[in-house]
């Protein structure tokens, strides 16, 4: 093993360095200076300073990034700089919308633990080691349990909480349990060692109960069918930034670690030795895929509670995105980390309109939303660019990702004789996907509202709202502009 | 020149869009304004063009990573239909003059709806890179729904809840058949020449063809994927069953043409063995296509809702379009794009009658009710315009819709001599239920009379506006003008036609 060359190491975790000290910075303003003020200050206070810190993370990673080669356990492709760029701007948003958020007596807190997920994610998406997969997973799997539970005074976020720690706490045992397994076999933990150690080997059963188990870990995180049952719990009860978070930079970071887990077992160094091995985890993602595209769309036909119908829409888009990974080439693994990162975006906006809603109706019923666009005709119209992007409508973003997805899956030499069954099955259900948005959208722009009162929105959400909007549409028609960061089409 | 009908109807849209309760009023008066400027650079367009084939409007590398260009160009076909929406947009715009009036109308809402449906339509018939095409055929799917939704009447959230979907269901298809003669092709271009150019492997388009065809046709209303029309025509306000008979189902017709029957002409070829004499898709969609002329017409005859009669009428017509195209001769084409101008015209004239001057003052589309309120006395205008319209629909020579249906029988007695005596039937019964409801609605001989013997008085209706006879005499001497002097037309669609890949024009042999 190599020396680690600290100052080097320094350099190229210098953003999560950054994320750190402000969040302890954080915790000394907030419990220190700050003790006497009013809880509105105190979380002001502490959201300005996470933005802050997040933003000059994002500056560091854009400005001077550090790239290493492929082999070492932490990575800096420029893949890799522009998921965590995308994850550290995705938790801005989520804190920018969080500035007026009530349900916490401990501001400080509760931000510092958001920029320690944020960390987790942007060290899961470098990571190239089981070891540090693992624990970066942890760290941010751990900080949203707490932060879902961080609604104290609310039942369903305690339970909502439980839920999602008790089946994460499983399937990162379980994964665990693949990656000893992953160990026994290849003797290492780095992924690319991995890759050329299973690249010489055949198909054996506990290489395949070792794939398995790591598919149930992963799975949870992305929220996959039949790894899914946290979700609509979790989605329901953690207070709206929670639930923005998870649904936003939590998927961004466990996509790109799948993406780099099935590169490493699918490398085929020696090609006709690896087809094999390949194809069983091409069958387990693709089988997840379907399973989740099938689940999702239908689940969310019947869903009355906006916050549900989101994740199962959720599972149906995990699953379009499992099929991008399946694809396995590096033109699908962008074009997944693309559409993550948008759908991410757009997921955000979503949830802080209802936020927004929830605050003024108490509820997250689809009747809630009635008459919104009567209520307040700029945050309906935001909501109809966020819906009808993740409903795939051109010109909106959702559109190209989903484009690019699918013609990176079908031009990819691996997926002949599933390509086209799979992303014509897609496509048949985003078509059903378009039911349940319109359902919500029908609630906002043709029934009438039960009351009249305006609502009690800070001019600050509403921008951050109107920003993601424009972000959304500007993408959608100048998808290019994000080439030079993730590239579109051909690579 | 041309592109800016789309520009001018986005814009119109957004500015709407950002008015807040603006007034009634206003907002009709700025959507008259975008539509009635739309309209001008489309004939001026249209006009410019004259004797000239295909023009490149712009070409600007648009995700050029992925070969996608911001490609638009016109030919004849295009231009003819760019017209027809110009004049659809006004004539719709003209018979919602009313929205507005009342406070909770929201009238910038429905207009930036209108014309954002409008922008789209423009763009698909003037898009030649599919993508571009494809991106605009979603804009105009949206907005039909909340405009239904919102402003519409009968079972309106299940009529645009359908009709969204059917739409949605059909642009999926399409969908993945571009996708995958992208990704067959090699995904360096997605422009409509290149493709088509591109030789697809004959078991390619053996399955891409129907897929794509269907998926557009869905959207033409083609029988059995029709029952979204006459539900949504129905459900719909006046100004969107105009823009829905008018030009959206337009937008299938053409597709089929411009994309399924240009990308993949051999999957219209024979499948090699034959059943009850179907031997191929062509013969496949050409029966769809009879079956619905002569279904939508019988299924005409026996409606209660006068609406319905125009919606089920629509279907009918519709079916003449594909009929047309299938023929793969000259003659049936040029027939077929006629018929879609001269049906988006006269089947917007119908439904202003039925929904705006008749439902707009008696409140009531039901045959039976209708026909004891004396409408031809009560409302001569609008009987005289029904017989009229309903005489140019049925294909009375004069009007425009006798030309084209000529001409499209003539190519399918070409190409499905059976087919085409089936078709002549259904036109028959057209005729049938067009004077049966003309008959019922305005000139019935239900005794003048109450159940004690005294005379009704003749209802009192509000007269006629000027906003509604300004779009009467647009739209019915434009049929005129057409029947008349079809040349005007056929100048331009009949050398777009014969420059179509040959193997459309040979039945792709």
């Amino acid at each position: 093993m190599n020396a680690i060359n600290y100052a080097s190491l320094f350099q190229l975790t210098l953003p999560e360095t950054i994320l750190e000290v402000v969040s302890l910075l954080i915790l000394v303003v907030d419990l220190g200076f700050l003790r006497k003020s009013t809880q509105a200050t105190r979380m002001t206070a502490a959201c300005l300073l996470a933005v802050l810190g997040s933003l000059a993370a994002a500056v560091c990673l854009a400005c001077c990034p550090q790239f290493t080669q492929a082999s070492a356990a932490l990575v800096s492709t420029p893949l890799v700089v522009a998921a965590q760029i995308g994850i550290l701007l995705l938790t801005a948003l989520v804190l920018l919308l969080s500035f007026k958020a009530r349900f916490s007596r401990n501001p400080g807190e509760f931000v510092t633990i958001v920029l320690l997920a944020t960390t987790g994610m942007m060290l899961v998406t470098a990571a190239r080691d089981l070891l540090l997969i693992f624990i970066a997973l942890e760290l941010l799997s751990l900080s949203l349990y707490i932060l879902t539970a961080f609604s104290k005074s609310s039942a369903r976020s305690a339970e909502a909480a439980l839920k999602y720690y008790l089946f994460g706490g499983m399937s990162a045992a379980l994964m665990l349990f693949g990656f000893t397994y992953l160990y026994g076999l290849t003797g290492s933990t780095n992924l690319a060692e991995i890759a050329a150690s299973l690249a010489t080997q055949g198909v054996t059963p506990l290489l395949v109960v070792a794939l398995v188990m790591v598919a149930a870990g992963l799975g949870f995180k992305v929220a996959a069918v039949p790894f899914h049952l946290w979700a609509p719990d979790t989605y329901q009860g953690a207070p709206a930034p929670v639930t923005a978070l998870i649904a936003s930079g939590s998927k961004v970071a466990s996509f790109a670690v799948l993406v780099s887990v099935t590169a490493a077992v699918t490398t085929a160094v020696v090609p006709a030795a690896s087809s094999s091995q390949g194809a069983s985890w091409t069958v387990l993602l693709l089988t997840m895929a379907a399973a989740s595209i099938l689940l999702g769309n239908l689940a969310a036909l019947v869903q009355t509670s906006v916050r549900r119908l989101l994740a199962y829409s959720a599972i149906a888009h995990a699953g379009y995105m499992l099929l991008g990974i399946a694809a396995n080439t590096p033109q699908s693994g962008a074009a997944v980390l693309y559409y993550a990162l948008t759908y991410a975006l757009t997921t955000i906006g979503a949830f802080g309109v209802i936020a927004i809603v929830e605050r003024a109706t108490e509820s997250d019923n689809l009747d809630a939303f009635a008459g919104l666009s009567r209520r307040n005709p700029l945050l309906a119209g935001t909501m109809l660019v966020f819906l009808l992007s993740l409903a795939g409508i051109p010109p909106l973003v959702g559109f190209w990702a989903k484009f690019n997805l699918f013609s990176a899956v079908l031009r990819a030499p691996s997926t002949s004789h599933w390509g086209l069954g799979f992303v014509a099955a897609a496509l048949a259900a985003s078509a059903v996907s378009l039911y349940y948005y319109l359902q919500v959208l029908k609630r906002i722009y043709v029934l009438k509202p039960t009351n009249d009162e305006p609502f009690e929105i800070s001019p600050l959400e509403l921008a951050t709202l109107v920003l993601i909007a424009l972000a959304v549409v500007a993408l959608g028609l100048f998808p290019s502009a994000l080439s030079n960061w993730i590239p579109l089409g051909n690579i | 020149m041309l592109a800016y009908t789309i520009y001018l109807s986005f814009a119109g849209a957004l500015l709407l869009a950002l008015l807040p309760k603006a007034s009634g009023a206003a907002a009709r008066a700025i959507a008259l304004i975008t539509a009635l400027a739309g309209l001008a650079v489309a004939l001026a367009g249209f006009i410019a063009a004259a004797g000239q084939g295909s023009v490149l409007i712009s070409d600007l590398p648009w995700v050029p990573a992925m070969g996608i260009h911001y490609t638009l160009a016109a030919d004849g076909i295009s231009r003819v239909l760019v017209l027809l929406t110009g004049l659809a947009a006004v004539a719709g715009i003209l018979f919602s003059w009313y929205i507005g009036d009342k406070d909770g109308d929201r009238a910038n809402e429905f207009f930036a709806f209108f014309l954002a449906l409008i922008g789209g339509v423009y763009g698909v018939f003037l898009s030649v890179d599919l993508f571009l095409l494809f991106v605009f055929y979603e804009i105009a799917i949206v907005p039909k729904y909340f405009l239904i939704a919102i402003w519409g009447s009968t079972r309106r959230e299940y009529g645009a809840m359908k009709l969204a979907l059917y739409s949605f269901a059909g642009s999926a298809m399409v969908l993945i058949g571009l996708l995958a003669a992208y990704a067959t092709a090699g995904s360096h271009t997605m422009n409509l020449q290149e493709l088509a150019h591109y030789n697809f492997p004959i078991s390619f388009q053996m399955w891409a063809f129907p897929l794509v065809f269907t998926g557009f046709a869905i959207l033409a209303g083609m029988w059995p994927f029709h029952t979204w029309a006459p539900t949504g025509h129905v459900a719909a306000p006046t100004a969107a069953s105009m823009l829905l008979a008018g030009v959206v189902m337009k937008l299938g017709a053409y597709g089929c043409l411009r994309v399924a029957m240009t990308l993949f002409p051999h999957g219209l070829d024979p499948w090699g063995w034959s059943f009850l004499g179907i031997d191929s898709w062509r013969t496949v969609f050409a029966l769809f296509a009879v079956i619905g002329i002569v279904y939508g017409a019988v299924v005409a005859l026996v409606q209660n809702d006068f609406k319905f009669v125009i919606g089920y009428s629509s279907v009918s017509h519709m079916g003449l379009v594909l009929l047309g195209l299938l023929t793969l001769t000259q003659i049936g084409i040029d027939g077929a794009v006629l018929q879609m101008f001269s049906h988006g015209v006269l089947a917007g004239l119908l439904f202003a009658t039925v929904g705006r001057i008749v439902y707009e003052r008696t409140h009531t589309r039901d045959l039976g009710v209708l026909s004891n309120l004396q409408l031809s006395k009560a409302m001569p205008f609008a009987a005289w315009l029904f017989v009229i319209a309903g005489m140019a629909s049925m294909g009375l020579p004069g009007f425009s819709g006798f030309v084209a249906e000529v001409q499209v029988l003539v190519g399918a007695w070409q190409a499905f001599p059976w087919f085409a005596g089936v078709a002549g039937i259904g036109i028959v019964v057209g005729v049938a239920y067009t004077w049966r409801a003309m008959q019922r609605a305005f000139f019935s001989d239900n005794p003048a009379v109450d159940a004690s013997g005294a005379a009704i008085p003749i209802p009192q209706y509000e007269p006629v506006t000027w906003a509604e006879k300004a779009g009467v005499f647009l739209l019915a001497g434009t049929s005129l003008l057409i029947g008349l002097y079809p040349r005007l037309l056929l100048d331009q669609i009949v050398p777009a036609v014969q420059a179509l890949p040959h193997a459309i024009l040979t039945g792709g042999r």
